[in-house]
């Protein structure tokens, strides 16, 4: 089972819920790596939906696409990165109109990135479902250099753009699609807690 | 001073006006316009909010909300557009009646749950009779900020089209008026189909025009948060019933024609309100004890708080005893 149950924590941190089929003129579908068994499910759910559904998936390593163009959404987008598929999610959702249905599933990076262009396309970001699926790896901003490391799979780790020692908070910014990483070892450089996996 | 603390009246805060003008605009509806008595400006209002007017009618006091229908920037007046209602509990009667030019009034400051997401990319509006009044004051909000906006307006006959002249003859564009007498109503479907994403609705009207907007855009896949509505529900007639006040010590009736609200105000009890309507929560009443059967008429309480708890402003009881936290 690729679902993860996160610990309760600060009213910042993203909850996430279980894909539901609903109503809808046409339905976004944004996947990253095991999330694509979140949406087999909605097509176990209501095949009907796919009949209106544009799917965009990125693989990220895993073998699932083509279960997915075999469930025949109406159009099917497969590319390696999120930076990738940007410009095309960018694109349809300046064409698509009211009653469209979001569904992002996945990883934590994918689902806020795609919430993100989703909410400044007009989108209210309590009507966005959500289901998260595979690895509890984060988007991370380091708040110094403001970079942005992609998935973080321990605490703490290095930023990626100015090497600061980063501690994971689970404070969460929708605007960055980014937790927030602190500097753990500023009073006392040098002084770094052993890393630790997320979660383990 | 002593150390208690301060406690609020309830209500908002009351303004002292004079009625500067009374415009008759067609067999139903009056616009009533408002000075300060002090001179002083009105403080600006966002569109969509309502102000509780204060009647004295004899010995009895009498207060109805209604929305604030002049441009929010006008700081000098405050109008509002009332409906006359025949079979009313006489509030509108009374403003019709007897409201004249020069009369001193209170009504309260401004307060709104009815406001614009000024977050959308466009805003459709739909009215159905004297329900245009909040949408007077939205559209004098965003023609000045330059959104975009359009308004789909329902009226019974041309005589009784409210503000219809004015609305078409300033936005041609923007504005459709439909006639109930001859046949025409709002394609609703077909209006909500292709509108661009960020698009909010408000509609503001009968109940049941209400209701058919949520219902029709639910099923259309709007989200409910692009759906804004406002409906203020007059209190309702109802059996005389009798309720015990714990907190104040008192065991009072409740009499045919007055809400719960009225017949506590009437006894002196200072009973916290806003809307007087059922919509804004603030009168929201702890239930001791009931033997009997409530008639909850309100658009706040959620189903499984029907039990315990009571918006004394309109909603009922029918039974032996009540007892209530006030």
């Amino acid at each position: 089972m690729s679902k993860f149950q996160f610990p309760e924590s600060i009213k910042s941190r993203p909850v996430y819920g279980t894909l539901k089929a609903r109503p809808g003129k046409y339905h976004l579908m944004i996947a990253d790596a095991e999330g694509a068994e979140a949406i087999l499910h909605l097509h176990e759910q209501d095949a009907g939906l796919m009949a209106k559904a544009h799917i965009i998936y990125i693989p990220k390593g895993s073998n699932l696409g083509e279960r997915l163009r075999a469930i025949r959404p109406a159009q099917y987008y497969e590319g390696p990165t999120y930076e990738a598929a940007a410009s095309r999610i960018e694109r349809v959702l300046e064409a698509t109109h009211m009653g469209t249905q979001i569904y992002l599933t996945g990883t934590e990076g994918l689902m806020g990135q795609a919430m993100r262009a989703c909410m400044n396309a007009g989108i209210p970001h309590t009507a966005i479902q959500t289901e998260h699926r595979g690895s509890v790896a984060r988007r991370m901003q380091c708040v110094h250099c403001k970079g942005i490391t992609e998935d973080v799979e321990t605490d703490p780790f290095e930023c990626s753009h100015c090497g600061l020692n980063l501690f994971v908070r689970d404070h969460y910014s929708r605007r960055l699609a980014a937790f927030q990483g602190v500097c753990i070892d500023a009073e006392d450089p040098g002084n770094v807690p052993e890393k630790v996996e997320l979660y383990k | 001073m002593s150390a208690a603390p301060q406690r609020a009246k309830a209500g908002a805060e009351k303004i002292e006006v004079i009625v500067s003008a009374v415009l008759p605009l067609n067999n139903l509806v009056t616009r009533f316009e408002f000075k300060r008595k002090d001179g002083n400006h009105f403080p600006t209002f966002s569109a969509g909010a309502h102000t509780v007017v204060h009647m004295r009618d004899g010995d009895r006091q009498r207060l109805n909300p209604y929305s604030l229908m002049s441009d929010p920037a006008d700081t000098e007046t405050y109008a509002i557009s009332v409906r006359r209602d025949d079979e009313g509990r006489g509030g509108s009667l009374f403003m019709h009646n007897n409201v004249k030019v020069g009369d001193a009034m209170e009504i309260t400051y401004p307060v709104n749950l009815f406001s614009l997401d000024l977050r959308a990319k466009k805003h459709v509006f739909l009215a159905g009779g004297i329900g245009i009044t909040p949408f007077m004051a939205m559209i004098a909000q965003l023609e000045r900020s330059s959104d975009p906006w359009e308004l789909h307006y329902s009226v019974r006959t041309e005589a009784l089209g409210t503000y219809v002249d004015q609305l078409v003859s300033k936005y041609p564009n923007k504005v459709r008026i439909y006639y109930d007498d001859q046949s025409q109503s709002i394609n609703l479907e077909n209006l909500l189909d292709g509108q661009p994403l960020g698009t909010n609705v408000y509609v503001c009207g009968p109940k049941g025009m209400i209701d058919w907007v949520h219902k029709t855009a639910a099923a259309a896949g709007w989200p409910d948060a692009n759906v804004h509505s406002e409906e203020f529900t007059a209190p309702q007639p109802g059996k005389e019933f009798q309720v015990r006040l714990c907190r104040s010590e008192k065991t009072i009736t409740v009499g045919e024609n007055e809400s719960l609200l009225e017949a506590m105000e009437r006894e002196g009890v200072d009973a916290p309100f806003l809307c007087r309507g059922g919509a804004c929560g603030q009168c929201e009443t702890n239930v001791v004890s009931s033997d009997g059967e409530f008639i909850h008429r309100d658009h706040w309480l959620e189903p499984d708080e029907h039990g315990n708890k009571i918006m004394p402003c309109v909603s009922r009881f029918i039974g032996k005893s009540l007892e209530i936290d006030r």
